[in-house]
């Protein structure tokens, strides 16, 4: 009941209200001066500068991998900084004269792994990544991207084998925080824990670094439920002072789980470019009983429903989160989390699956999340908790 | 250490990506011979290919657009090419106009294409943006002769062939006479203020009180100056609004309609103060035609054949008003001579289709919604 009222009153205020009618007609702004788009940076910008620069290079030469490679490598940084797909786009044109080729050079193929990483497209990515091994064993940009896309396919054995070929090819936090990461979500959160602190306070690390450790041992400390720690380590990476989406989405969910609403309003306020910021945001909103909720759930609809309309499969775990706990469609949300599963499984993957299979009260739909529990000894207390609830469920 | 900073940033987990790559939205309605086009285009892909920022403080205005409006017209042309039928079509943008879409400010060109014959196959070639974003694409809709369909180009498919059914003038023009005789059935305020005022077209009233009229001929020309009365005065202004001569606001319309079928109720019972009703039918047919205008221009009017449709959208509106007369006439001739006929039925009904009209004329003059319907 409670479902299909916020349903309708969603639906009805999208249709009713300025948000839906956000886009009414093409209009003449009447003013000169009228901003009407922010760009990603001045022309005074290094970045603008290096990227131009970047760009003079290939236009002279645009069959020249090493140009190229530099190019699409900076736009990709630039696109993950800024969470702007619009970059990768960018950086699989720059590399469009290798894109099609049987066997592309290595560095191509290793940039068209990650752009394809990006996309969700895991097993082409694998594929890839398999061909530059083959050619170079010891490219240890591709043994990491390969260990990193093997955990978010929960395939734990393999991914740890790509770690560990880093021993001798990268530095020993690099092997440590490739290792760790797979370690705090397969049983051994306290071995993982006390590694990363051990990098944290000894190795000296670059920023990107610094920000990458200090967040995988914030959510594993949040996991196993050591909250202080948890918190201590996100203060951690935010001192670093570079602003970076994933340790803004991950800080808002702890935040999110420990109710504090508030730090969360002020922490995303103004992230709502990001869908998965704006989620977060919005769920704090709602929390707070704040009018603004309305809103933003409705703007989040309206760009789920432009990413369908390109064809665009890769927010299905941002859309089932909103489905369930924006919407309350428990019913739409569980399909969501289950294509999702099919793709990714990362504990907040999991997460959304448990959730809303216990909220439609379908617990033979949990069964695969629960599968993957015991058979990798998951830690995590969300986790653990809801899959007691589904297991003691009637249904 | 230089090698190690590339490694951690590109292997970092997901960033909290904006929603989705860049898009642009094309929407061509095939008429006839050309086209009619609008074309989406995000500023920030403008200004990543051809320059917008001319004073590089990253934020672009109304005025950086507008003095780049000639180079937008010719990138964007020179990358899209519509033919029909192995001939190029030329295309003339009219207006550049600004919209906003969920990833932010899009520059919006207006055109017109012009086909030499009428459009049978319409290749579309699309090739915007392709060269520096790889994963941008190309949402299409097509429109063509009330049915819309969509499609996507992308790097991978730039160019796209669609079939254009030319309806032929007969189907068309059947189409809008079966929506005119179908409205007047649905809109139950036009179907109530006929027959509000037809109710005591077989009675006449004598020594102040309701007679059953005499012959059929009498009581057929008092339905027929009623009717005709109503029929040319819906037609005149549902002309009017439909070629934009005249525009009401609707609130007024609809709410006037309303208060129309409340006075021909009332003039049933006080029958001395509307003696000739057929002016009633034709003042108020006036207002009834502006009603069935909107439904007209809501319907989406083919521009190439305006005048066809409004003539046939207007004969569907009287074949579907003479089935009402066509059922009530004969039955009211025959039950003239009862007792119920003057109390039941004109009383009754007048005061049943007043209650139901002042309903409509609140909720329409107030904005209100008194009864779910």
């Amino acid at each position: 009941m409670i479902r299909s009222l916020t349903v309708v009153s969603v639906v009805g205020w999208f249709v009713l209200s300025e948000v839906g009618a956000a886009y009414p007609e093409p209009y003449q702004p009447t003013e000169d001066a009228q901003v009407l788009q922010r760009l990603s940076f001045r022309a005074s910008d290094p970045v603008a500068h290096e990227l131009d620069s970047l760009r003079t290079n290939l236009r002279r030469n645009p069959r020249d991998l090493e140009s190229a490679v530099k190019l699409a490598t900076r736009y990709i940084e630039q696109g993950r900084s800024e969470g702007d797909p619009r970059f990768l786009g960018q950086a699989q044109a720059v590399l469009s004269p290798w894109w099609s080729e049987p066997t592309p050079p290595p560095a191509a193929l290793l940039l068209r792994a990650t752009i394809r990483q990006n996309a969700h497209e895991f097993n082409e990515a694998l594929i890839d990544l398999d061909q530059v091994l083959a050619a170079e064993p010891n490219n240890a940009q591709a043994w990491l991207t390969k260990a990193s896309i093997l955990q978010v396919q929960a395939r734990y054995d393999e991914a740890r084998r790509a770690c560990q070929r880093l021993t001798r090819l990268a530095s020993a936090h690099v092997l440590l925080g490739c290792l760790s990461d797979i370690a705090g979500v397969t049983g051994q959160s306290m071995k993982s824990r006390e590694l990363l602190r051990q990098v944290l306070s000894e190795t000296p690390l670059s920023g990107r670094e610094h920000i990458w450790v200090a967040t995988i041992l914030a959510e594993t400390a949040s996991r196993t439920g050591a909250i202080r720690e948890a918190e201590k380590s996100f203060a951690e990476a935010f001192k670093v002072g570079t602003k970076d989406q994933y340790l803004l989405g991950a800080y808002a969910d702890f935040l999110l789980d420990q109710c504090r609403y508030q730090d969360v309003m002020s922490l995303l306020r103004s992230e709502t470019k990001a869908d998965g910021l704006l989620l977060r945001l919005a769920l704090a909103e709602q929390a707070l009983k704040l009018p603004i909720f309305q809103n933003h759930t409705a703007e989040l609809a309206a760009r789920f429903t432009a990413a369908r309309e390109r064809g665009t499969t890769v927010h299905v775990r941002e859309e089932a989160r909103f489905t369930l706990a924006l919407l309350h469609d428990a019913r739409r949300a569980l399909p969501l989390a289950q294509a999702n599963w099919k793709v990714q499984r990362e504990p907040a993957d999991a997460r959304i699956l448990l959730e809303s299979a216990l909220t439609a009260k379908n617990s033979p739909a949990a069964q695969p999340v629960l599968d993957w529990m015991t058979s990798n000894h998951v830690e995590d207390v969300h986790l653990q908790q809801l899959a007691k609830q589904i297991q003691k469920a009637p249904f | 250490m230089r090698i190690l900073l590339v490694i951690v940033s590109l292997v970092l987990a997901q960033p909290a990506w904006a929603h989705k790559p860049s898009d642009s939205y094309l929407s061509l309605s095939v008429q006839n011979n050309h086209i009619e086009g609008q074309w989406d285009i995000a500023l920030r892909d403008l200004a990543d290919a051809i320059g917008l920022d001319s004073d590089g403080n990253g934020q672009l205005t109304w005025g950086e657009v507008r003095s780049k409006h000639d180079e937008i017209r010719v990138y964007a042309l020179s990358h899209l090419a519509l033919s029909a039928d192995q001939q190029a079509c030329t295309t003339q943008v009219l207006e550049q106009l600004i919209d906003h879409h969920t990833d932010g400010t899009y520059s919006v060109l207006r055109f017109r294409s012009n086909c030499d014959a009428p459009i049978e196959r319409l290749a579309v070639d699309y090739r915007l943006l392709f060269d520096i974003d790889a994963q941008h694409k190309g949402l299409l809709r097509l429109t063509q002769g009330g049915q819309t369909s969509t499609a996507i180009f992308s790097r991978e498919s730039t160019a796209q062939e669609f079939s254009v059914t030319t309806r032929s003038r007969w189907t068309e023009s059947m189409q809008f006479i079966h929506e005119g005789s179908w409205h007047i059935w649905m809109g139950f305020d036009h179907v109530l203020f006929l027959l509000a005022l037809l109710l005591p077209s077989v009675l006449i009233r004598a020594e102040g009180r309701w007679q059953a009229a005499g012959d059929f001929a009498s009581v057929c020309w008092n339905v027929l100056s009623i009717v005709t009365a109503f029929t040319l005065a819906h037609s005149l202004t549902l002309s009017l609004a439909t070629l934009d001569i005249i525009q009401l606001p609707s609130r007024l319309v609809e709410s006037t309609i309303a208060a129309s079928v409340v006075l021909a109720g009332l003039g049933n019972l006080y029958p001395t103060i509307m003696s000739r009703r057929w002016m009633i039918a034709f003042g108020f047919g006036l207002i009834h035609g502006f009603g069935f205008a909107a439904v007209l221009t809501d319907l989406g009017l083919p521009q190439d054949s305006l005048l066809l449709s409004l003539v046939s959208f207007n004969i569907g509106v009287e074949i579907g008003q003479l089935a009402i007369v066509a059922a009530f006439l004969p039955l009211a001739y025959l039950i003239r001579h009862s007792w119920s006929y003057p109390r039941l039925v004109l009383t009754g009904g007048s005061l049943a289709v007043i209650a139901i009209a002042l309903i409509w004329f609140t909720e329409r003059a107030f904005n209100l919604q008194l009864f779910p319907l």
